[in-house]
């Protein structure tokens, strides 16, 4: 299972060291002007990844998808793609292609010619490129569609064709652009279980580039954090959300409680921190770290507990007030004012019916186990 | 919901600013009588005695030879202009280039054909072409002067076309000159054909910059009704006004709807 290395290394390469990467971003800056959009950003991706981009508007990430597309030139640093260095490489002799998030398909052209258009542009026959664009259209359920003009598709439909259109020369890499940030949140999600379909299938790689967390951790392999124009963190979805190097990750990454806080005495198998908003609370030990230091604690909202009465057994235990509930269905969130003013987000499951919920303006019991705080320092 | 008296008088009174001219000249070119003000009955006489007008017609071809011809070249100018000051990015003397474009627009028609008149004379002078003044002066004189208007059109669509199109196929393996033909084109040929129809009205209708650059043999439509005119107006010239009239408002209402279609479907 999992638990075998060799199988482990094959399925995640990244984690071993000796993996040859497949996409390799090195020392890579753009400046526009004044304004540097990609900042020494340095990336290597593998061979038949799911690898998503993801940041904030402005972060960085289109601009170094543009620059693995050909669109734009970087300033400083190269990038090479099975171990050639694609500098100097026009976008129509580049390995790779990519969906673009207005998706451009051609107006004029009928959907089987916009996906048959790389392959006539490849030297194919006309009746080999036009077969091969039907299968095309088979893999992304449009076959039925294929004679129609883009404005008579739904926004899901020309999604589609955008895919088996990039899809159809067979690249190296495939680059999306929001691929999704188009659709309602419904068609959203079914198109994400669906992108992942047809990547398992192709075995292309595929570079993503979003804004949206949520879509991010559904769809990638790893996922790359970006913020002004560098890279903040790389990692998977998992390693992402419970141990984010800095602030930025954590807060970006769904939502967050971040405490500040000064390193107290040391003790064995466990680290006193002394905090404003918790009073003294008990954290995992991190090495490195002196006393008096600043730190800061991450607790991700449904890590916490909430009770009425205060636990016997907890370690880290403040009371508060519940200020504001939301009933979301399969969990309800709450808002805690402590003693200080400050509140706390916590989110508790909805198991089975509970008879007598918590609700507002209760006395209540935040409880965290010390493993639940992210320590960080950045 | 009542929408007074107001609107619908001052609507009445500029339709009938704008076209009480047009109509009436429409109705007196079915007048019977040879007296332009006096009606004297309904005749398609002046239609007749038009067609048998030789000059009148020679001067309907000539006109017709320069406006798609004219068009024509425009057409190509003004795209291409287009073209180099949407997409090349920022370059020296672009704001320049952005201004001379579109001067010919305010330019006033007599400055535009003395000039191109003293450019002919030059020209001939020095390269020995063209010889003299007559249909190809008038030709290159309207290219040069509607290659603006086209210019102004293909622009403003060139600038509203996704250009995330152009990189697409770009990205599809073609190169920059198949990209023009295979995407830009087509994209903009609705923007493009109007461009050529305005152009062709234009020329159609032009008297001023045509007397400075045309020569013996080459008068246009315009030339030849305004000469007739001088000499008072005769019926016929109500007759080939109505047909002038019908034909420009014809190809400027298909100009239009070609503009609005592409409005509406954005591409």
């Amino acid at each position: 299972m999992t638990s075998n290395p060799a199988i482990a290394a094959n399925t995640r390469p990244w984690r071993d060291p000796d993996a040859k990467p497949f996409i390799s971003i090195q020392h890579v800056t753009k400046r526009f002007g004044d304004f540097t959009a990609v900042n020494d950003v340095s990336l290597d991706i593998f061979r038949g990844e799911l690898f998503c981009l993801l940041g904030g508007s402005g972060c960085g990430k289109s601009t170094l998808l543009r620059m693995l597309a050909g669109f734009e030139t970087p300033t400083e640093g190269k990038i090479l793609i099975d171990g050639v260095d694609l500098a100097g490489t026009p976008p129509d002799r580049r390995p790779t292609n990519m969906m673009f998030q207005s998706y451009a398909l051609f107006p004029h052209m009928s959907v089987e010619k916009n996906v048959a258009y790389g392959l006539l542009r490849e030297g194919k026959s006309k009746a080999e490129a036009m077969s091969h664009a039907a299968e095309m259209l088979k893999l992304v359920k449009l076959e039925k569609f294929a004679r129609r003009k883009p404005h008579q598709l739904s926004g899901g439909q020309r999604q589609r064709v955008a895919l088996a259109r990039a899809l159809a020369k067979q690249p190296k890499v495939l680059l999306l652009d929001e691929p999704l940030g188009a659709l309602d949140k419904k068609l959203r999600e079914e198109t994400q279980f669906e992108l992942i379909r047809i990547q398992e299938t192709l075995g292309v790689t595929f570079i993503v580039v979003t804004h949206d967390q949520d879509e991010a951790m559904t769809l990638a392999t790893r996922i790359g954090v970006m913020t002004e124009g560098v890279i903040e963190q790389v990692g998977e979805p998992r390693e992402i959300y419970e141990t984010p190097k800095s602030r930025f990750v954590a807060d970006f990454i769904g939502s967050v409680n971040l405490f500040e806080g000064r390193v107290g005495p040391a003790a064995p198998d466990l680290m006193r921190v002394e905090t404003e908003d918790l009073g003294p609370v008990v954290a995992p030990p991190v090495a490195g770290l002196t006393q008096g230091q600043t730190i800061w604690l991450a607790m991700r909202p449904e890590r916490a507990w909430l009770t009425r009465e205060r636990p016997a057994e907890s370690v880290n235990c403040v009371p508060g007030v519940v200020q504001d509930m939301g009933y979301v269905g399969h969990m309800s969130s709450y808002m805690v004012k402590l003693a200080n003013g400050r509140l706390v987000r916590v989110t508790q499951a909805n198991e089975g019916r509970r008879d007598n919920p918590i609700s507002w303006d209760e006395q209540v019991h935040v409880s965290f186990e010390p493993a639940d705080f992210r320590v960080l320092t950045e | 919901m009542r929408r007074g008296w107001f609107l619908p008088i001052v609507a009445t009174f500029g339709f009938c600013f704008l076209y009480a001219p047009i109509v009436s000249l429409v109705i007196f070119s079915f007048n019977e009588s040879r007296l332009v003000t006096v009606w004297g009955g309904f005749s398609t006489r002046w239609y007749g005695e038009l067609l048998a007008d030789g000059q009148m017609l020679a001067a309907a071809w000539i006109s017709l030879k320069v406006g798609v011809l004219a068009a024509s070249i425009a057409t190509v100018i003004g795209t291409l202009a287009a073209f180099v000051l949407t997409r090349f990015g920022k370059f020296r003397g672009k704001l320049l280039l952005t201004g001379m474009v579109t001067a010919p627009l305010v330019m006033p028609e007599v400055i535009i054909g003395l000039s191109l008149l003293l450019l002919f004379v030059a020209m001939e002078l020095v390269l020995g072409w063209p010889a003299g003044r007559g249909l190809t002066t008038v030709v290159i004189a309207h290219a040069t002067f509607t290659s603006a208007y086209v210019a102004v059109i293909a622009q403003s669509r060139l600038r509203d076309m996704d250009e995330s199109l152009e990189e697409a196929a770009r990205d599809l393996g073609a190169g920059p000159v198949r990209v023009f033909f295979d995407i830009t084109l087509p994209v903009i040929a609705p923007a493009l054909v109007s461009g050529w129809l305005l152009a062709f009205t234009l020329s159609l209708d032009d008297l001023v910059i045509a007397s400075f650059v045309s020569g013996p043999g080459a008068s246009t439509l315009p030339m030849v009704i305004f000469s007739k005119v001088r000499l008072g107006v005769s019926p016929d010239v109500n007759a080939l006004a109505t047909i002038i009239i019908v034909i420009v408002a014809v190809a400027v209402t298909i100009a239009g709807l070609l503009l609005m279609r592409q409005s509406k479907k954005t591409g």
